[in-house]
């Protein structure tokens, strides 16, 4: 490129030239800005894309662990295995419709050293305060309270129906504000800049208020007081994590049980009840459709209006229908992880397929379509759809759930509803909102920094009486000094990589033999394309892995890559004692599903199952599998895995199990 | 040497795809037109403003929206990467162009300065992009920036990270 004192004209005096000069150096200096720039734009785009990557690739995951669940609750020696899940012989039970105030308030004590709120029913605004005040300050509200709280709520949401129907009557504007997900900081930021809720300041949130973040808790209770306070005033919608389910993978459930240790059971119970109960659906002045997920080319609003909601406790597994359940369910279910391109496999057990036409029929028979069915269909579209620019309705084979709908679907809900306007929520959005299908369809998101200190902003919606929006946008920053863009987008990145490195450790086997399949020589070195290739379809992840290579492995000078250089300094949490690079690898990759699985059992929570429920479980798991396996064998297995000999199994041996069973699921699916 | 070429235009196109699909939103191929200045840079392009615009002269933008698709775009860019256009520039010459407006080459710049030629001269800052440099650049005390220490921070930054280095 050469010097910038170039060349000039022979007639320009010192003074131009030199002015000539300042405008080059300031042209250079830009140019090289924006290229730098836009690079730090380009590694930012790429960590967000890591981490959508990683939560949707969970999310599919999630699916193939219920198919095991609704498999094992099924056929479960006890007879009420749903209901089994939440008791020990111990504890109260399912919290009963008739169960008051009183009751609770005799049953279970406050105690004089508890210096947090005491709530007095009915609830009035010096109540919401002190749980505000008490919140800020890390404070836990009393068992006794959150369990009257929630029966109080359950009892008034009982009165409402489906789809609330709103009026922007005598110039109030309405805030909306999309999901939360655990984050308290959010919610008291939106308070403090917008007012609590009030006769004259509506609310309307619209689902996901729990999992992920650490308060799920507080949030739920913040929001169902304001709710018992003002039910004219606060209006709730259910999202796809308001399911028991959901919780059980995404942290709420562990959450309250850490949190209330005595009465985890019960407020999981009533919380189960209360979901459910939830409405699924908000209209502003009939013109303003406000839902959690999207909409389906077969949403019918008046069905969803009609239906029993309470009847969905979870939309993760498929509601029990008539006559055919039986025989289907005995078929050997597919164990293998979905692909990307097969996310119809939703329905446990069964050979069917819900197809975007809406109904749904068992293969090879004649049946009717069914009912239940066809609820669960309408309520997972509008809780789990998202939209896309493409004309059409397509499953939705990110999530596993729900559909991806065009703007020509929406055209048509709204001629047929005479809707001018859809927001809706359930999509991570850097800005806190997304305007999509030409106007016509608003994503809000209010939980702000997400997936790591920086990720995004939170926003929130107001809504004037001429229904136009208008956005409010924030972020919450727990540094004293606001980060620059480029420490954001380090910390943004390395956090990515991170979760990135670990998918790639749990895979390592696999890699390992992909890898070595393009190696034919032998040299432990492969092209670029090839490790790019093998990457791609192990890990079922799109992310441009040329871009990351030089994050991820080293290259030698030839070009090519050093792919065992993939594997160097991972450090794994804690080793299990005598586990073999296999088994922690195995162990990695399923450790969440099996905790769930871990916790279902151990009714107590004593961190302990015995032999008993073990070898029930793995009856389950092995019939499950279509495998015969002899009573004694499997007390044999029994007495192998309880390597300590103390009668009980915990979590690291009965991890240790499983990886018998990963490998008798390969043999039994190859 | 046939073959050569032909795999040196296969990786390009590769790379070119996989840059484009970061930008790509909803993963149908496209991305909006104002995002192409970002992508030709990611790919380690070096144009100016100008250039870019001459650029996407070339390549057909779908209206309404303004959205550019792969197809057009792959093309265009392959050949822009075979041509090595664009090149960046060396680290002195940058040195060289903070030099020139230290107009009394003492080493610093103060904000005053930087502001006036980089917000009124040459292809001008936007506001946004001034602030976002002032506040990594300056030294915040003395509201003055220190280009030598500046332009090194920045490029250690880079060639640990940049994607397609070697």
């Amino acid at each position: 490129m050469g010097s910038i004192l170039g060349t000039m004209g022979c007639s320009s005096s010192v003074a131009d030239r030199k002015s000539e000069n300042v405008i080059r150096a300031a042209i250079l200096i830009q140019k090289w800005y924006r290229f730098t720039m836009a690079r730090l734009e380009m590694r930012r785009r790429y960590s967000l894309s890591i981490f959508q990557s990683i939560e949707y690739a969970d999310e599919q995951d999630q699916l193939q662990l219920s198919n095991f669940f609704t498999f094992m609750l099924d056929h479960c020696t006890h007879p009420e295995a749903d209901s089994q899940i939440f008791t020990s012989p111990s504890a109260p039970q399912v919290v009963d419709e008739d169960f008051s105030l009183k009751e609770f308030e005799k049953k279970i004590a406050v105690p004089d050293s508890y210096y947090g709120p005491r709530l007095s029913f009915p609830l009035t605004v010096e109540d919401a305060n002190a749980l505000l005040h008490a919140f800020r300050n890390e404070q836990l509200l009393h068992a006794r309270y959150v369990l009257q709280l929630l029966s109080e709520t359950r009892r008034v949401l009982k009165e409402m129906p489906n789809i609330t129907h709103l009026s922007t009557s005598y110039s109030k504007e309405i805030t909306v504000c999309g999901d939360l997900h655990g984050n308290l900081d959010d919610l008291l930021l939106i308070f403090y800049k917008n007012g609590l809720p009030s006769e004259q300041n509506p609310y309307v949130f619209n689902g996901d208020f729990v999992d992920r973040g650490k308060n799920s808790m507080e949030i739920l209770i913040i929001l169902f007081a304001f709710l018992l306070i003002y039910p004219n005033d606060l209006h709730l919608n259910r999202g796809n994590h308001e399911d028991y389910i959901m919780n059980l993978r995404y942290g709420f459930t562990k959450e309250v049980s850490k949190k209330y240790k005595d009465h985890w059971k019960q407020i999981l119970s009533l919380l189960r009840d209360v979901f459910s109960w939830l409405p699924l659906a908000t209209i502003i002045d009939s013109k303003v459709l406000i839902l959690h997920g999207g909409i389906s080319d077969t949403t019918d609003l008046d069905f969803l209006n009609a239906l029993e909601r309470n009847k969905l406790k979870s939309l993760m597994r498929p509601p029990k229908s008539g006559t055919n359940r039986q025989d289907q369910v005995k078929k050997k279910t597919p164990v293998t992880k979905p692909s990307k391109h097969t996310a119809s496999q939703h329905v446990a057990g069964k050979t069917q397929h819900i197809s975007s036409s809406g109904f749904t029929e068992p293969s090879g028979s004649n049946l009717p379509p069914d009912p239940a069915l066809k609820e669960w269909k309408q309520i997972l579209d509008i809780l789990w759809s998202d939209p896309r620019s493409q004309n059409g309705c397509t499953p939705n084979k990110c999530r596993g759930g729900g559909c991806y709908f065009g703007p020509d679907v929406t055209a048509k809900l709204f001629e047929r509803y005479n809707l001018k306007m859809l927001i809706r929520s359930h999509e991570f959005k850097p800005e806190g909102y997304e305007i999509s299908h030409d106007g016509k369809v608003i994503t809000i998101f209010s939980a702000s920094n997400y997936y790591e200190e920086g990720s995004n902003r939170g926003a929130y919606i107001k809504l004037n009486p001429e229904l136009t929006p208008r956005f409010v946008q924030y972020q919450v920053s727990k540094l004293t000094r606001r980060q620059n863009l480029r420490e954001r987008v380090g910390t943004i990145e390395s956090s990515a990589l991170k979760s990135l490195r670990e998918k790639i450790y749990a895979h390592r086997s696999e890699l390992i033999s992909a890898f070595a399949q393009y190696d034919t020589n032998g040299t432990g070195r492969i092209s670029v394309n090839d490790w790019a290739a093998a990457m791609e379809s192990v890990l079922q992840l799109e992310l441009p892995w040329r871009m990351l290579r030089s994050q991820l492995a080293q290259m030698n000078p030839d070009g090519e890559v050093d792919f065992m250089s993939c594997f160097y300094d991972l450090k794994m949490g804690q080793p299990i004692k005598e586990a073999q690079p296999a088994l922690a690898e195995t162990l990695c990759r399923y450790r969440k599903d099996l905790e769930i699985i871990f916790n279902i059992i151990d009714k107590d929570h004593s961190g302990l199952i015995s032999l008993e429920e073990f070898s029930q479980t793995w009856r389950l798991f092995t019939s499950h599998l279509g495998i015969d396996i002899q009573d004694d064998s499997i007390d044999k297995l029994v007495l192998s895995i309880d390597y300590n000999k103390d009668g009980h199994i915990d979590f690291n041996e009965f991890l240790e199990a499983f990886h018998v069973v990963h490998r008798l699921e390969k043999k039994a699916t190859s | 040497m046939f073959l050569f070429a032909d795999v040196l235009v296969a990786e390009i196109e590769k790379k070119i795809t996989e840059t484009f699909e970061v930008f790509d939103r909803e993963s149908n191929k496209s991305v909006d037109v104002r995002e192409i200045g970002c992508i030709v840079r990611a790919l380690g392009c070096f144009p100016a403003e100008a250039e870019v615009q001459k650029l996407l002269e070339q390549i057909e933008v779908e209206e309404p929206g303004g959205f550019v698709h792969l197809e057009h775009f792959l093309p265009v860019m392959t050949k822009v990467l075979l041509d090595k256009r664009f090149q960046p520039i060396p680290e002195d010459v940058i040195l060289h162009a903070f030099e020139a407006l230290d107009e009394n080459k003492c080493g610093y710049i103060t904000k005053d300065d930087l502001v006036k030629h980089l917000t009124q001269g040459g292809e001008p800052f936007t506001q946004e992009e001034m602030e976002d440099m002032l506040a990594v650049a300056l030294d915040p005390e003395t509201d003055i920036l220190h280009y030598r220490d500046y332009r090194i921070k920045l490029v250690v930054d880079e060639t640990k990270t940049f994607p397609f280095n070697g």
